[in-house]
């Protein structure tokens, strides 16, 4: 208890050691807490902070307490939009993640040109927003020049002998909404596709076999080896499904400009709209933070049924 | 013990702080980076939106140099909303450049004179008895102009330089019309409404504009509102004394809904960016487009051998005279914070001078601001433009009127015709909803 490594003058520094110590760490730290605090948590609050108040983006600030918020809660624009974009993500679940399980299933079998085909699929999620916007917006065209359709899908139609089906998509309200998840799955699926892929080759080949040897079918391999394997994979592409295609503007914002009225308005372009539009800031902020809390409130559900799945 | 340690533990500590010192250095050149550079006293900065201007912004600013030893260096951000959006993020963060445009509406661009970030020009253009001023067009140069007692609490006087005028307006294919036996342009809506149904006989789609972007919308609608009821009953509108609801606004919304129900707009129309209509009407697919006097560059690009007219909307009432859309193209304004702003005054006169719009309305196919040099421009450049050039004698814009409408009521208006274009509401049920919204908004005490 005398020695030395009980005297004043060690614990002195050694005290000074572990600041020093904790001072360099910090220190190590300090660039990336800065990044972070100017870059995302600066405008995180900053945006908290302008959605309690009437600001037209320059000049003075108006507090006006909760008014915003309490003029969202009735803004029936604002929750359309919010279901525009729950009804394109549960197209973009079911359809986008189907064809990728089903594809990924096909390409995970000893196939010919596997790889050219794991690169064709993977091409649509590469590809600007913009661009498959533009594309889309043509095969989509619903106009005709000289008798002849212009837009593919309704050309195609035409010669199938199909010309009752031929249709302005776009442009129809029952229509333009379902037109743009399609898109959407088409563009995103590539993504599901590589990961699903990825899963599938991490399963043991012998569970297979040893599966067939005892009699199982393909259904029953699936269902009883594949997927209960896969659902941590399948859940992880479910949640990046619903955050990606929830956010999704670009795509709409490309295909159907400022929109078909307010048919395939989404959370975004209201965002956009109050921004750029009506020069609302405090009220575009009031919704980026509720749209924020309906994410994170959909991704620990999607999270805490992905937990239950694991201990089922 | 210690004696044993102490030289691994010096030499960790060495090694931890030159590693500390490093990782500072690296911090002090990453923030270094991001601070304003210092710009030699003899450059100015502009920053533009102008995609189609850019190369003669770029010409005119290397010609300057020559001439007065100034540097102008000039940035393109495109697209416009994108620039909008930047300006004011810009603004927040004081980092304007020392010439700018701002696009917003008249209220933004008081709120950004109000901050200190716009400089009155009001000395410069009224010096050597009002030479710059009245130089300029005159209805381009309200543009950017307060008169004193505004409603915006802006000091009276002159913010902004006015580059180019622009007027929206019908076009009208002469070879398709010729083709379907329509050998004069129609002059009232019943004659339009006529030569539409002659030319779906025929198979062509008779009218297609960018009515997907709510500013086209809303300036055709606009046109026709000043012909039914006339600019004071629209400003009475605007100040709360006349509902929408009013038999007069009803027949503005109509007319969407007869042009819908006679088959005269293309398919689509409602979600149809105006890039599109103008590839539609280069492309001769249909006859007849609204659009701003800017297409005469863009038709000429997209097709050269394009024969066509342009003219007034065509009268739905001889209640009101019909006006047309129209104003400053583009104004830049100078940043009042900047400490060039005297080189960079002098460098908007320059920019404004005959000669200089001469040049730059050759090479953009646009309406130069400067009086005598539309009238020069005008010799040598489209007829077309000759013809949107007189259109500005009967144009007006919001930004020239006494009172404007609260931003969401005009959305609600413009999304209101296009629920009308595609079946979706009656015009009475879209005066109905856009007369709830202005309620509201004048409860709030937007208005």
């Amino acid at each position: 208890m005398t020695g030395p490594r009980s005297s004043p003058t060690y614990l002195k520094d050694a005290a000074a050691a572990v600041v020093k110590d904790r001072l360099q760490n910090f220190f190590f730290v300090l660039p990336a807490l800065m990044i972070f605090g100017v870059f995302y948590l600066y405008p995180f609050l900053n945006m908290v902070f302008l959605s309690f108040h009437d600001w037209s983006g320059i000049g003075p600030m108006r507090f006006t307490g909760l008014e915003n918020y309490r003029e969202l809660a009735g803004d029936s624009l604002w929750w359309d939009s919010v279901g525009h974009a729950g009804y394109i993500t549960l197209i973009a679940l079911i359809f986008q993640n189907a064809l990728a399980f089903a594809l990924a299933l096909a390409c995970d079998r000893q196939i010919r040109m596997k790889r050219f085909y794991c690169i064709v699929f993977f091409i649509p999620p590469v590809l600007s927003e913009v661009v498959v916007g533009l594309i889309w917006n043509w095969i989509l065209n619903p106009e005709m020049q000289a008798g002849v359709h212009i837009g593919l899908l309704n050309h195609l139609l035409f010669i199938s002998g199909l010309p009752q089906m031929v249709h302005n998509w776009l442009g129809d309200p029952k229509t333009a909404l379902t037109a743009i998840a399609v898109v959407h799955s088409w563009k995103g699926f590539g993504w599901g596709f590589v990961m699903l892929l990825a899963g599938l080759q991490t399963i043991d080949k012998q569970l297979y076999e040893a599966a067939r040897v005892d009699g199982a079918g393909a259904w029953k391999i699936l269902t009883g080896i594949t997927i209960p394997v896969m659902m941590p994979v399948i859940l992880a592409v479910m949640i990046l499904t619903i955050l990606g295609s929830m956010q999704v503007f670009i795509l709409i914002l490309s295909m159907v400009s400022q929109g078909l009225v307010n048919h395939t308005d989404v959370p975004v372009t209201r965002i956009l709209s109050s921004m750029t539009g009506t020069d609302r800031f405090g009220y575009a902020c009031a919704q980026a933070v509720l749209f924020g809390a309906i994410l994170v409130f959909i991704s620990f559900g999607v999270k805490k049924l992905s937990d239950m799945a694991r201990q089922g | 013990m210690q004696n044993r340690i102490r030289p691994h533990s010096l030499r960790t500590v060495s090694f931890r702080w030159r590693r500390l010192t490093l990782g500072v250095c690296l911090m002090m050149l990453v923030f270094a980076g991001c601070a304003q550079p210092l710009r030699p006293g003899n450059r100015i900065i502009v920053w533009h939106w102008m995609t189609d201007c850019n190369d003669s912004f770029l010409k005119l600013a290397q010609q300057y140099r020559q001439e007065t030893g100034v540097e102008v260096v000039v940035r393109l951000f495109a697209p416009s909303d994108s620039y909008a959006q930047m300006i004011i993020a810009a603004a927040q963060a004081r980092a304007l450049p020392d010439i700018y445009g701002i696009l917003n509406t008249k209220v933004i661009l008081a709120d950004f004179i109000k901050a200190g970030l716009v400089a009155d020009l009001t000395p410069e253009m009224n010096a050597d008895h009002g030479a710059w001023a009245s130089s300029l067009n005159d209805k381009a140069l309200a543009d950017k102009q307060f008169e004193s007692g505004n409603s915006y609490g802006v000091k009276a006087g002159i913010y902004g330089v006015p580059m180019d005028i622009t007027n929206e307006q019908m076009l009208y294919n002469k070879k398709i019309l010729a083709r379907a036996g329509i050998l004069v342009p129609p002059a009232t809506y019943e004659e339009f409404i006529k030569d539409t149904q002659i030319l779906k006989r025929v198979g062509v789609t008779p009218f297609v504009s960018g009515w997907g972007e709510l500013w086209l919308l809303d300036c055709f609608a606009s046109n026709y509102a000043f012909n039914i009821m006339g600019e004071e009953k629209i400003f009475a509108t605007y100040r709360g004394r006349v509902k929408y609801t009013d038999p007069d606004w009803i027949a503005v919304l109509s007319i969407f809904a007869d042009l819908r129900d006679k088959g005269v707009l293309m398919d689509g129309i409602v979600t149809k960016g105006n890039k599109y209509a103008e590839q539609d009407f280069a492309l001769e697919r249909a006859a007849f487009a609204f659009n701003g006097s800017w297409c005469v560059n863009v038709y000429h690009d997209m097709n050269p051998d394009l024969d066509y007219g342009v003219m007034p909307l065509p009268p739905v009432s001889r209640a009101f005279p019909l006006k047309i859309w129209g104003g400053a193209g583009a104004s830049f304004v100078v940043n009042a914070a900047s400490p060039k702003r005297d080189q960079a005054v002098a460098f908007l006169k320059w920019l404004t001078a005959e000669k200089q719009q001469v040049l730059f309305a050759r090479q953009t196919n646009n309406l130069p601001s400067n009086r005598e040099a539309l009238q020069e421009a005008l010799a040598v450049v489209s007829p077309v433009l000759g013809k949107f050039s007189r259109g500005m004698d009967h144009s007006t814009h919001p930004s020239i009127w006494p009172v404007n409408e609260d931003p969401l009521v005009i959305e609600a208006f413009d999304k209101g015709i296009q629920s009308i274009l595609i079946g979706d509401k009656t015009p009475l049920q879209v005066a109905l909803e856009v007369q709830r919204i202005k309620d509201r908004q004048t409860a709030k005490g937007n208005h």
